[in-house]
């Protein structure tokens, strides 16, 4: 990673982030020459939102330094971060839902005359500034985001997954305006998942995998494999025996599916998922963020209802109104968000017995006897290395993923739904979950498996889909799914053509998830609200 | 569903849309003016003497209370509550009234100001502790009305005290027209000078801005734990002028809260403010304030108990807060 | 905790203020028992030779009601809310009894109240578990709404002879040897049941379950309305029997007894170690924390403070206790 360091305009060195036992960022370096749009690349979780969170002082990070045109910065703050010449455009647009777009402009200090232009060449000329931003749909709300940043005239722009969710046209303006940053006095930093896209617009990338800078490219005709291969890394040779896996099959011939969805639809979200999963079989499911999956998943645990198709639990139609309903039909769901599916204050056993206690039969005294031996199997089988009475919030993240695990495990697996269990664990206790999700197959549970590390797929599961835009686009046995093949498949095949216009007009910004409501301080002692310092997501 | 064209990009808006669009914004705080339009009908129906003294009489009581309600307004919407608030009026009341007893009219100019500093300051305490010590705002609120409570006690431990006679004229009596009654004129006049100003500045907005999204606030580069304590100081400024409105409309200083927190918080419901943040206004508030105090003055015409009349503003507070929380559940829903 | 290594290294690790917060966390019935006695100590200083056991019967009558109301606060703040009609409902139930007492008796009168806090616990239920209207707001309204009907009832007996009945008031003001207070007859199995059911039930673990993470309960199967509407006529019956004892105890039947113990039962609750943010707490710490207040009110005024300073000083407390739990806890 030899580049001069004369006349870089941004340069961050060695930083590293830590939440608590989850690693986020080992070792990351960026360097970003005047006048380049310069690509942040790596697989879901691989630290490029914290990096971009910490450039624009949203995060603050452990180790590291910054600088801009070749003088430290410390930048504590988006405020501070502003005022260094840092925007960043995230995601979840960062406009106040309540306030109209006029006055989040004069919020942030926005010259007008300068967001106009920028709007117009982005092609929303049309916008009514005086419409609340709670009521604009969330692509147009994203390009205002972008409009806004550029008529600041910042020196560097970063650009998180901006044309993610973005319809055609207004895709292609974005890349206009993108591109036309070349050869200026600004610089970009682009992030995206789309390869055609990074194609067209970059001047170089940097691919981070695992929370390190792995390497820099630059971006020419066929540097497409090299990246591709930087963001795989190395594939792990220890997960015994997939080709025998494979060569066995599942024998699902003759057997009834397990659960069967017919038609699943969630608003504009998913369209007509329909799918069967066997005893005995782990059915992956691959699909870049935010294409439906979600949606899927929730229907499935009870959490939501679809707006159409049916679900079928052992050939019988089910209508699920809660999770409870789920669970009772044997469908348990285990959460990524370790956040979300945790009692982080409590202990190891209460986490592991709740299901066993909310039903109103339940309310009474506990069988403390019978609880701790229910307990204590779990912890065993699942290798939880910690004792059943520590509170989970010290545990490390493999084992607090284990705990969700283990809570289901206790009562007997039928149906499984695993949304990401491995994401930001250590590589010891993601290869125990493996097998632990092939021993419960294995005995005769059905399961489906969501990774956003698609070399999972096959280390784990016997077939998988691909979902791409709210549909199922193919079906890949365990023998064709490679990485290499379906990063392929996520990312090229279906990288060029970009959302429906009709899906992404429709949906409506919230603003990213609030918490407790009734104003807690600046950073709330809730550990499921991302507080000023933002450990909610990667 | 409709299809590309999003639906909010329409060209510059004529006349007709943007008094559609200012009515969609304002329905509830329209709904509530209705109201009470309907509720003077309905009180001039049941009690036909109802005129000058009546309105007069119900604008001097309404004067402490919508000061109260703006007060908790704001802070509300800063996404926050205190329920303090009774208490500070209290204790600026009685320090009024103990400074301006046996003084001269000058010196109670000197003493009205003092105290208005002297609401910012306890408001921004709360605002302080409240963004220092990360406590949740209703345990260091609630127990912070304990300390102004008893600060008022010390102060003086029983009512008496004086108010400036010029004070007093403030709010009695009416303004030109003898239907326009001075307290009217008084809660319009310190609403327009201090709150619209505000509104319209940038602290205004980065108000709106934490209680409507804190996150998002925060990466538009709003200093969220600095504008809350502005926030809490500014409801400790309209605190104060509803203490110092009890000196001036009672003539003396009484140490023992009055149910002003919770009618506050009634009121900041009714006006259509969200308690989640972000949104309403503090003229919701105060026409809900109006809303209830015609509402006790009709049930004493009606000779209905005034038991069962807190009674009916419990099942109000309620009642409207449930009918909110449904809206928003089947918002969420669809 | 680690255990101790040599001497030396042991006192080191006491000077370090890491160990205190650790203490703070993990056993925080520790430093509020030494508050405790530091307290009693002293009051000892200030009026020497008053620690005696009469004193102490005093203190435990006048804590015991409190205790109670303080358990109100302590189950619902455990998930995430907190009660702020228990004072309208224990008055209520006072004075409920003492109306019936002349006529149909006093077990009528106790059965009446206790009916009729249950319906307004369960009013507050429905309104905080099925409208998800904010518990304070539902509870303040409650309280409003209680204290109405209170008062029209007091108008509608007005011809009855309204008298606290003897039996509640041998309850609330006596003690046997004049020390042991009688009302502990109720307190002990009442606490004994709290405890119990918060830590050995699966009613207590959803408790303490929505309280952390309502999420997580919810995914886990748990329907969040049942166990909230139960929830907050537990506490509306709880309120009825601390008033029956706080009107025998003041031997006064008045439609706002109770009030000035609200904030009180608030203060206990969070000194004892009850997050009002949910998830976090017991009823053991809450009862040490009604005895602090207690011995506190009871220091003040042989002290000749007047009642203003109390309650300045409950203020500042409830704001230092939880503040320095908040950083005990969120720094761990």
């Amino acid at each position: 990673m030899t580049l001069t360091t004369t006349d870089l305009l941004l340069e961050a060195t060695g930083i590293s982030k830590t939440y608590g036992a989850v690693v986020a960022l080992k070792s990351a370096s960026l360097a970003v020459r005047p006048g380049e749009v310069h690509a942040l690349m790596g697989a879901n979780g691989a630290g490029k939102s914290t990096l971009v969170k910490i450039l624009t002082g949203a995060v603050r990070p452990d180790r590291g330094t910054i600088a801009v045109r070749g003088r430290q910065r410390t930048v504590h703050s988006p405020a501070e971060a502003r005022r260094g010449g840092l925007i960043s455009v995230y995601q979840e647009p960062a406009l106040i839902p309540d306030l109209d777009i006029r006055s989040n402009l004069r919020l942030t200090e926005t010259p007008v005359e300068p967001f106009r232009h920028w709007l117009r060449e982005l092609g929303l000329e049309d916008l009514d500034l005086s419409s609340l931003a709670r009521r604009i749909p969330l692509a147009s709300l994203r390009i205002v985001d972008l409009a806004r940043a550029l008529a600041i005239e910042p020196d560097v722009l970063m650009l998180d997954e901006m044309t993610a969710a973005l319809p055609a046209n207004l895709t292609e303006r974005v890349l206009e305006v993108v591109g036309s940053q070349r050869g200026g006095a600004r610089s970009v930093i682009f992030i995206s998942h789309r390869m055609i896209e990074i194609a067209s617009v970059c001047d170089r990338a940097t691919v981070l995998r695992e929370g390190e800078t792995v390497g820099v490219v630059d971006v020419t005709a066929g540097s497409e494999e090299r990246i591709v291969e930087l963001m795989v890394g190395q594939i792990v040779e220890d997960m015994p025996a997939v080709d025998a896996r494979i060569a066995a099959g599942n024998g699902a011939a003759g057997v009834k599916p397990r659960l069967t969805a017919r038609g699943l639809s969630a608003g504009t979200k998913l369209h007509e998922a329909s799918f069967d999963i066997y005893p005995g079989e782990v059915l992956g499911v691959v699909a870049l963020e935010g294409q439906g999956q979600d949606e899927l998943f929730n229907i499935l645990a009870g959490s939501e209802r679809p707006s159409s198709g049916e679900l079928l639990v052992d050939g019988s139609p089910v209508s699920f109104r809660h999770p409870a309903d789920a669970i009772r039909a044997g469908v348990v769901y285990v959460a990524a968000d370790r956040a979300e599916a945790l009692l982080m204050q409590r202990s190891v056993r209460e986490n592991i017995a709740l299901p066993f206690t909310t039903r109103i039969r339940q309310w009474g005294l506990i069988d403390l006897a019978r609880e701790h031996r229910t307990v204590d199997a779990a912890v065993a089988t699942l290798q939880i290395d910690a004792r059943a009475g520590s509170e989970v919030r010290r545990l490390s993240g493999g084992n607090q993923q284990k705990v969700t695990i283990a809570r289901w495990v206790a009562g007997g697996v039928r149906t499984m739904l695993c949304f990401d269990p491995t994401r930001g664990i250590d590589i010891r206790t993601k290869h125990q979950i493996y097998r632990l999700l092939r021993d419960l197959a294995e005995a005769g549970a059905a399961i489906l498996f969501y990774t956003s590390e698609l070399k999972e797929v096959q280390l784990v599961c016997d077939r998988a889909i691909v979902i791409f835009g709210g549909r199922m686009v193919a079906e890949v046995s365990a023998a064709g799914a490679d990485e290499p093949s379906l990063l392929r498949a996520a990312y090229n095949l279906r990288s060029d053509a970009p959302m429906p216009e009709e899906i992404a007009a429709e949906v409506v910004a919230e603003g990213p998830a609030e918490g407790s409501a009734e104003g807690s301080a600046e950073g709330s002692a809730d550990p499921t609200v991302p507080g000023p310092d933002e450990p909610g997501s990667r | 569903m409709s299809a590309a064209t999003a639906p909010v990009e329409a060209r510059r808006a004529g006349p007709a849309d943007l008094l559609g669009l200012a009515a969609r914004r304002n329905a509830w705080t329209l709904g509530l003016v209705g109201f009470l339009a309907l509720l003077l009908v309905y009180t001039k129906l049941i009690q036909p003497r109802y005129g000058v003294t009546g309105i007069q009489g119900l604008a001097i009581s309404v004067l402490p209370l919508a000061l109260a309600a703006v007060a908790q307004a704001i802070v509300v919407i800063a996404g926050g509550i205190d329920l303090s608030i009774g208490s500070m009026m209290a204790l600026i009341n009685v320090v009024a009234a103990v400074l301006m007893n046996g003084q001269s009219e000058e010196f109670g100019v000197a003493v009205v100001l003092g105290v208005l500093l002297l609401g910012v300051a306890l408001g921004a305490v709360n605002g302080s502790l409240i963004v220092l010590t990360r406590v949740p705002d209703i345990v260091v609120t609630l127990a912070m009305s304990f300390v102004w409570a008893g600060c008022a006690l010390l102060v003086l431990p029983t009512p008496g005290g004086g108010s400036a006679t010029w004070l007093m004229n403030l709010v009695n009596g009416s303004f030109g027209n003898e239907w326009i009654p001075q307290a009217a004129v008084v809660l319009v006049a310190i609403v327009a000078v201090i709150w619209i100003p505000v509104r319209r500045s940038r602290m205004g907005l980065s108000i709106y801005a934490i209680g409507s999204n804190r996150l998002a606030a925060f990466r538009s580069g709003v200093s969220v734990g600095r504008t809350k304590v502005l926030a809490y100081a500014l409801m400790g400024l309209f605190s104060a002028l509803a203490g110092l409105s009890l000196t001036a409309s009672t003539g003396i200083g009484t140490p023992v809260p009055g149910p002003y927190t919770l009618l506050s918080v009634a009121a900041v419901v009714l006006g259509g403010v969200s308690l989640a943040g972000g949104r309403g206004g503090v003229f919701g508030p105060i026409v809900g304030v109006m809303i209830l105090q015609l509402i006790r003055t009709d049930m004493t015409f009606l000779n209905v108990d005034t038991n069962l009349a807190t009674v009916l503003q419990g099942i109000i507070l309620i009642g409207v807060v449930m009918i909110g929380s449904l809206v928003q559940i089947r918002r969420a829903r669809a | 905790m680690s255990g101790v290594a040599g001497t030396t290294a042991a006192r080191s690790r006491w000077l370090h203020v890491a160990a205190w917060r650790d203490l703070f966390r993990d056993r925080p019935m520790i430093p509020l028992l030494a508050l405790l006695a530091v307290l009693v100590a002293a009051s000892d200083v200030v009026r020497p030779g008053i620690v005696a056991p009469e004193w102490a019967g005093i203190v435990l009558r006048a804590a015991v009601p409190l205790a109670i109301l303080g358990a109100c606060q302590t189950i619902t703040m455990l998930t995430g809310g907190i009660d702020l009609s228990v004072a309208a409902v224990a008055s209520m139930s006072g004075f409920v009894v003492a109306s019936l007492t002349s006529g149909p008796g006093t077990l009528t009168g106790i059965v009446v109240a206790l009916v009729a806090a249950a319906l307004a616990g369960l009013v507050t239920g429905i309104g905080v578990g099925v409208f998800r209207v904010h518990p304070l707001i539902m509870t303040l309204g409650m309280s409003l709404v209680v204290l109405g009907m209170a008062n029209f009832w007091q108008l509608q007996t007005i011809q009855t002879q309204v008298g606290v009945a003897p039996e509640l008031r041998w309850l609330g003001s006596d003690a046997f040897a004049d020390v042991v207070p009688y009302s502990l007859l109720i307190f002990v199995p009442l606490t004994l049941v709290i405890v119990l059911g918060l830590r050995r039930t699966g009613y207590g673990r959803m408790l303490f379950a929505i309280g952390d993470n309502p999420t997580a309960a919810r995914l886990s199967g748990a329907r969040s309305w049942q166990i909230l509407v139960v929830l907050y006529i537990i506490s509306a019956l709880m309120a009825a029997i601390a008033g029956f004892l706080f009107s025998g105890y003041t031997n006064v039947a008045s439609v706002s007894l109770v009030d000035s113990s609200l904030l009180p039962s608030v203060a206990a609750a969070v000194i004892g170690g009850t997050s009002i943010m949910g998830g976090r707490g017991g009823f053991g710490g809450t009862i040490v924390g009604a005895l602090i207040l207690t011995v506190i009110s009871s220091l003040l005024s042989s002290l000749g403070y007047p009642e203003a300073v109390r309650q300045v000083l409950f203020g500042a407390i409830i704001v230092a206790v939880a503040a320095a739990y908040t950083r005990a806890t969120g720094e761990s």
